[in-house]
């Protein structure tokens, strides 16, 4: 789904796949859409990690929009709140934050995201990356021990009380009252220990707020899809790749290599794949496109999973493929009617 | 201003310029050269001797070897330090204390060096020093300021086969919910990666060189 | 290697010797106005320490230059000057190496690779074509000072943000509590582009408002 008012302006003649019409779809009404579609996401993360989930993903949430708003007002221009986007951006950046992550830090992310990540870019339709995966990416190299300490799920007293890491005074360094739990994507590379592929699909597993349960993230996606609010060509661009990968090298290699069910349901993949890649701005625009563009971060997340210094690469694949997707533009512009090939 | 002639000079006249500046740019570089050469030296040994101090604290004297093709040792001048790979150390007394071994490898994001310590009497690596490394700052550069994991080395088993040819045991990263052995390194969490590089560059680097050591001790121990 | 040509002099009214040095440090600063010699503004600068050493060894190398850049000037042919400038720029860059060696072998690890890039610092290269060719031996080493020490102030501005956030002191001094939680980006490449924008921001923030007023 494009949004072709709200794209960069172009003195060229732009060449865009019909239909050009649809049917009375406006921003609002498709940001609306989307927060549905993550609200099963979001409750079960509240369901898992109690409170600790329930104030991140508020304080994320609400820094984000106090961010927009500020700059709006600091520039003259009309607020851009209105538009349910950046309620989106603030949800997922949230979802993508370990639970426990003290609040301070949360803020700081919310801030980088839609500051770096959206308005200095020139704000909705201008920006070139996903902006909650700016604020995410930066959070991970300014902070990296705290964003890779996880809070264990199903905790008995979640809904009481909040683990101490939160409520970290600003600009201190937090400390830890429960023994971090690995995610199962650092606990297959550093200890070679397989969780097993039902509990991940179901989300009983530690990681980041939003990337437990698969079966939840699919069906906000396969809802969205369904509404044609968003383009299957990318999240089956990149399943697609992550199967046929993880089967090649776990057929080679059971031992050190995963099976294609844990690489599919394990870490950030389903909501990067459902709700990151699918940024309307940072993806392609035409169908092809965005099928060449999954198929990219299918691969660059293998690449980075299988083989690369880290446990876990959905965002860097997801960031670095928003870099390309202009280009992939350019190769896949359908060509109009009654042109011929421009020999070169 | 620069008065630009209307024919071009000839090439003699280019040559002569390029040539005169070039002799008085290495006029320069000898002369400084010269002055600071011994001072640089002195630095690196000085650098090294701390290192190794860190590692064996009576160490009075050291020389340096370096491996062969044909596996044989070769004593080296004391000002070689670049081609040094390892040290016997001796105290006041000349008594041979140990041995400090050179090793690099490749980290998380580039080669670390560091120096290990040995000792052959009582069958244990006795200290790392990391010499340098480009790990992450806060996070990967633990492997040289963690003392939890820097104790990992100073009591390492290493013990060898009874016909001396290779280690008993191979020196690996102590696995979670095993029992941990004598030989086994504990990973810093949230340094995994680089702390369990300096594990695989002392444990490759032990497995050669501490057989070697053992069937040159009596060469080295009369100090050649 | 870019160089950006300024146009220094204009040749109804010389500048006064004050104003050559001057200049170098605000007005015409190669880091934060010129916005050159990138490479070693960003990668070095995650101290304050080696902000300063780096600094400092470029402002030797570009006052050395630019003077024997200025006394050969009459010797040296149109043909082969980028040429006899860069072989007596790679001239003091070695002494520099060398010297830096003698004097601490632990900055010399921590600049690394980056101490023999200063010769294609294109802030040095672009002073000895732009001005030092051009000009007296007197004028251009004030040039070359002024330069330099803009240089050094810039990356000192950059290294003591990022050592403050990223490690917690100043110059080696702790400053901050223990508990202070350290943002490690900020000592690596990425905080150095961080910081650079946010540096420039402010500068170009306040140069628009006296341009306005």
């Amino acid at each position: 789904m494009t949004i072709p008012h709200k794209k960069a302006p172009n003195k060229t003649l732009q060449i865009r796949p019909s239909p050009h019409i649809s049917g009375g779809a406006s921003v609002e009404k498709i940001m609306a859409n989307v927060i549905l579609a993550l609200m099963p996401t979001v409750l079960f993360a509240i369901y898992l990690f109690g409170l600790a989930a329930l104030v991140t993903i508020l304080i994320g949430t609400f820094s984000c929009l106090l961010t927009e708003y500020l700059f709006c007002k600091a520039n003259g221009k009309p607020s851009s709140i209105s538009d349910n986007s950046i309620i989106i951006t603030g949800v997922l950046y949230s979802l993508t934050l370990p639970p426990g992550l003290p609040l301070w830090m949360v803020c700081i992310g919310g801030i980088i995201a839609v500051l770096l990540g959206k308005l200095l870019f020139g704000g909705l339709g201008y920006n070139l990356f996903n902006p909650a995966l700016v604020g995410r990416a930066f959070l991970q190299a300014a902070f990296p021990s705290a964003m890779t300490t996880w809070y264990p799920a199903m905790n008995a007293d979640r809904f009481t009380s909040l683990p101490l890491s939160t409520l970290t005074f600003p600009f201190t360094t937090p400390s830890y009252d429960t023994i971090s739990s690995a995610t199962p994507l650092a606990a297959m590379k550093f200890d070679q220990i397989l969780t097993d592929s039902s509990d991940l699909f179901l989300g009983l597993s530690s990681g980041s707020l939003g990337e437990t349960s698969s079966l939840l993230i699919l069906t906000g996606g396969i809802y969205l899809i369904a509404r044609r609010m968003m383009r299957w060509q990318i999240p089956a661009g990149i399943f697609i790749t992550v199967v046929i990968i993880s089967t090649i090298t776990h057929n080679i290699s059971p031992n050190t290599y995963p099976s294609a069910q844990f690489m599919l349901f394990s870490g950030g993949l389903m909501l990067g794949a459902m709700f990151m890649a699918t940024d309307m701005v940072a993806s392609p625009i035409t169908a092809k496109g965005c099928f060449i563009y999954g198929l990219l971060i299918g691969v660059l997340v293998m690449i980075i999973r299988l083989w690369g210094g880290m446990p876990e690469g959905v965002m860097y694949a997801i960031l670095f493929a928003n870099a390309v997707s202009p280009h992939i533009d350019r190769w896949t512009q359908p060509r109009p009617y009654g042109y011929r090939k421009t020999k070169s | 201003m620069n008065s630009t002639s209307l024919a071009p000079p000839s090439s003699w006249t280019l040559f002569r310029a390029l040539v005169s500046i070039g002799v008085i740019c290495s006029l320069l570089i000898v002369s400084v050269f010269q002055l600071t050469a011994s001072t640089i030296k002195k630095n690196e040994t000085k650098l090294l001797d701390q290192a190794i101090a860190a590692i064996f604290p009576n160490a009075d004297t050291k020389i340096g070897y370096k491996q062969l093709e044909n596996g044989q040792l070769k004593k080296l001048e004391q000002e070689a330090i670049s081609e040094q790979q390892v040290f016997a150390i001796f105290n006041q007394k000349q008594q041979l204390l140990g041995y400090v071994i050179k090793a690099q490898g490749m980290g998380y994001q580039d080669t670390i060096q560091l120096l290990f310590g040995y000792s052959p009497q009582n069958e244990t690596i006795n200290g790392i020093t990391i010499l340098s490394s480009r790990e992450t700052p806060g996070l990967g550069d633990r492997i040289g300021k963690d003392s939890k994991f820097l104790a990992n080395f100073k009591q390492l088993t290493v013990k060898l086969t009874p016909d001396k040819i290779r280690l008993l045991h191979k020196i690996e990263s102590a696995k979670p919910s095993t029992e941990k052995s004598p030989w086994q390194i504990d990973s810093i969490s949230g340094a995994t990666i680089s702390s369990r590089a300096v594990t695989n560059i002392i444990s490759i680097n032990a497995a050669e060189w501490i057989p070697l050591l053992a069937k040159h001790v009596e060469t080295i121990n009369v100090g050649n | 290697m870019e160089i950006r040509t300024k146009v220094i002099n204009s040749h109804d009214k010389t500048p006064s010797h004050s104003d050559e040095f001057i200049k170098g440090l605000w007005r015409e600063n190669p880091v934060f106005v010129q916005v050159l010699g990138m490479c070693p503004t960003l990668a070095v600068t995650n101290s304050a320490i080696n902000a300063l050493a780096m600094g400092l060894a470029t402002f030797f190398v570009i006052v050395m230059s630019n003077t024997l850049v200025s006394l050969l000037r009459h010797a040296i042919p149109q043909q082969v000057r980028i040429a006899s400038y860069i072989l007596i720029i790679a001239t003091f860059v070695t002494l520099v190496d060398y010297l830096l060696q003698a004097m601490s072998l632990t900055l010399h690890q921590a600049l690394g690779a980056f101490v023999p890039l200063i010769v294609v610092n294109c802030v040095i290269l672009g002073r000895a074509e732009a001005f030092a060719s051009k000009n007296s031996a007197a004028r251009s080493f004030l040039d070359g000072a002024g330069m330099g020490l803009g240089f050094t102030l810039g990356l000192l501005c950059l290294g003591m943000v990022r050592e403050l956030l990223g490690s917690g002191s100043l110059f080696g001094f702790m400053l901050l509590p223990d508990n202070f939680e350290k943002w490690t980006i900020m000592l690596l490449p990425g905080g150095g582009f961080f910081t650079l924008g946010l540096w420039l921001l402010v500068i170009n923030y306040f140069n628009r408002r006296k341009v306005q007023s």
